[in-house]
């Protein structure tokens, strides 16, 4: 069977052990809530990161490029960038995508098969790290320009009380 | 000398152990993460006050240099609050732990750290009020739910209850109605009566009670910031507008938060006050005395608050004026409604607020004399008083987000969508369960909008924000209208960080974009000086 097809196939359980693993990273009473709660309005976190997997796993299944799936690694890191984790514990989640893979399919391909698609959720991984850098980058711009718009309508208010006086 | 480390070995690289630790609540301190807390408080501004305890501190040093009887007054002052307060001493007794409350909280929705669940935050402090006021904890202790007041749970206090924004979310949803947002100012008193206050909140407080203003604004910076707006909105309307200061026997004293006299969006919303006054030809005067209606002092303790607020009654004595008209203003608005009238009131030398333009005669402002602005022209629009041309906000497509206060404060929820339906063609609600009662807070009040602390800001915002990108990515929404100064200035952020197609505004923004006034030039610019789309091209084409 073509590796496609097998992912396909498996994308049920796939998914659900990985977003099992990915719950693990949450405390417990954390994880019963987020897997639990289906609104996506009173849960935008368990939402947020289910959507994002499906888009992470059909891109896997269509052998998009890391580009193309960069949409839904943003809104997964975006979330998990700002929550109580460590940069790699923040990212991790597409590494556990190798765990499961690497169980679920062991019996159905080849170690050349599995290699290729480690290293492309090695590509996947790269991409998540600059998405992640992006997301703090941000939040130091936020801190700044919070800081700077006082200042800077200080100096505007400055230069036209001095266009005034001209 | 310290061994050296080892590098760790590829294969123990690759063995991280995602899982969080396993200990109970109770033995797990609080962990200080840099992002998720503020400042502590300068002692300048607890001196000037009169605040306990001014030093030199650091929230993240392990030494806080706490007084030695810390425990003592604590404890005291925990106690003196549970006489003080019967609905607090209800609230430490009657929670039944049936969970409703847990994830209904913006912060813990968005952290997902357990202790923010609502249930648990107000646990942190119900453990202390066993172990020493109950005699179950007493006698059983850990068995009963109680356990000891030590540096790290008062540490843990401190945490947890500035990682509360007060927004009452929690407390829609709990069979009992516990307010944990009581439970959270009665922590923060606590904190406060050993100088462990933040920056962000003292500053403005001590600000305030020098200056009559969080800013810390002078008379004549007051004077001359609305000057420039008075510049600005001749720029783009050719009218110049005239408001007075400080003018004694004006019919209404105008009071809002110093917010929209400083900061960008707050200063739009302001000038639509401006314009909206001077079409009406409003009798009304600005105080550079009471130029504050937030009140930080709110987040340190009621004292604090009360002294405060004291100065917009006192003003309104002063210049001799019939009522009070409020701007668009969060928790200024739940202590108006909830606290002001048992604090400084009674106002009977204010009259009943009656409107001079449509004679209606606002009796649910009897007690305080205070009339909200968003009220006050619902009913100017209801009597046809206003001209508007709602087609100037065309090019926006809003939403608008329900202040706590406002909302769960007092109620106010149909007023400031019946002024956006006539200032503006294209408006859409965020999901059900994100609105009106239920609303998602910004994740940044209660004082906790300070810079330090952002990673915590996005993460309380997210609810909020994740409505926001729905109606985002369905209808095109693009501007998030509100009716609160904090609101205008954190959901910018906010914004930027999850929905960066989406500006933020005050109501009285798009109501000054719509305003047709007596003698305009024909408008180009919006509020923000920016052109007004379709009315640029009819520009070129008269070239």
């Amino acid at each position: 069977m073509e590796l496609k097809d097998l992912l396909s196939q498996k994308k049920t359980s796939v998914m659900k052990r990985w977003y099992d693993l990915i719950m693990q990273t949450y405390p417990a009473e954390t994880a019963m809530f987020l897997q639990a709660e289906k609104d996506p309005f009173a849960n935008p976190v368990g939402s947020t990161i289910y959507r994002g997997m499906e888009g992470i796993y059909e891109g896997l299944l269509r052998e998009t490029d890391p580009e193309g799936v960069s949409g839904f690694l943003d809104s997964i890191i975006r979330v998990r960038a700002v929550q109580d984790f460590t940069p790699s514990e923040a990212v991790s989640f597409v590494f556990l995508l190798k765990d499961v893979l690497r169980e679920e399919l062991k019996d159905d391909v080849d170690p050349e098969g599995l290699l290729v698609l480690g290293s492309r959720i090695d590509a996947l991984a790269l991409s998540a790290f600059d998405i992640y850098v992006r997301c703090r980058e941000k939040l130091y711009e936020l801190k700044a320009n919070e800081l700077r718009n006082w200042t800077s309508k200080l100096i505007e208010r400055a230069a036209k009380a001095g266009g005034r006086g001209q | 000398m310290a061994k050296a480390k080892k590098p760790p070995k590829p294969e123990e690289l690759a063995k991280i152990d995602y899982s969080p630790p396993e200990t109970g609540w109770m033995d797990t301190p609080a962990v200080f993460k840099p992002g998720t807390f503020c400042y502590g408080a300068r002692p300048k501004y607890l001196e000037e006050v009169g605040f306990p305890n001014p030093r030199e501190w650091s929230s993240a040093d392990e030494d806080w240099k706490l007084p030695e009887n810390w425990k003592e007054i604590v404890l005291e002052g925990l106690g003196d609050r549970l006489k003080k307060y019967r609905s607090f001493h209800l609230f430490m007794d009657i929670c039944v732990r049936c969970g409703a409350c847990a994830d209904k909280c913006h912060f813990f929705i968005g952290s997902g750290d357990p202790k923010n669940m609502p249930v648990l935050r107000a646990e942190l402090m119900r453990s202390v009020y066993r172990k020493y006021f109950t005699t179950g904890g007493k006698l059983l202790g850990r068995h009963a739910g109680a356990r000891d007041l030590t540096y790290d749970v008062f540490k843990e206090w401190w945490y947890y209850f500035y990682q509360c924004t007060e927004c009452r979310r929690c407390s829609v949803f709990c069979p009992y109605g516990i307010d944990t947002a009581e439970i959270t100012m009665m922590a923060r008193e606590l904190v406060n009566l050993l100088g462990c206050n933040t920056d962000w909140i003292a500053g403005p407080v001590a600000n305030c009670y020098r200056k009559g203003n969080h800013l810390g604004l002078e008379p004549h910076t007051i004077q001359s910031n609305i000057e420039f707006m008075v510049d600005d909105i001749e720029e783009i309307t050719g009218i110049r507008v005239e408001p007075t200061f400080n003018r004694k026997g004006a019919e209404i004293l105008f009071v809002t938060p110093s917010g929209d006299l400083f900061g960008d969006p707050g200063t739009y919303t302001c000038m639509g006050y401006l314009m909206l006054f001077h079409e009406l030809g409003l009798d009304y005067t600005w105080s550079t005395y009471a130029s504050e209606g937030g009140n930080f002092g709110f987040f340190t303790s009621m004292e604090m608050a009360k002294r405060l607020n004291y100065k917009i009654y006192a003003e309104a004595k002063r210049l001799g004026v019939k009522w009070i008209l409020g701007g668009e203003c969060g928790h200024m608005w739940r202590i108006v409604h909830q606290y002001m009238d048992t604090w400084n009131g009674p106002a009977d030398f204010l009259e009943v607020p009656v409107s001079p333009i449509t004679g209606t005669r606002f009796d649910n402002a009897r007690a305080t004399k205070m009339v909200h602005v968003v009220e006050f022209l619902a009913d100017l629009i209801r009597h046809g008083k206003v001209n508007l041309d709602p087609s100037r906000n065309d090019h926006l497509k809003v939403t608008f987000h329900d202040s706590c206060n406002t909302s769960r404060g007092m109620g106010i929820f149909e007023e400031p969508r019946y002024v956006i339906r006539h200032v503006c063609n294209h408006f859409y609600e965020m999901p059900e369960n994100t609105i009106r009662e239920k609303t998602f807070c910004c994740g940044s009040g209660s004082g906790l909008n300070a810079g330090e602390n952002m990673e915590l800001r996005m993460r309380g915002g997210l609810p909020r924000a994740n409505a926001v990108k729905y109606v985002n990515d369905r209808y095109g929404v693009n501007m998030l209208a509100n009716i609160c100064a904090i609101d205008r200035a954190a959901l910018t952020t906010l914004m930027q960080y999850w929905v960066p197609d989406v500006d933020v505004c005050g109501v009285h923004e798009l109501v000054g974009n719509a305003l047709v006034m007596k003698g305009e030039k024909k408008r180009t610019m919006d509020l923000r000086l920016e052109p007004l789309p379709g009315m640029e091209e009819e520009e070129e084409e008269e070239e």
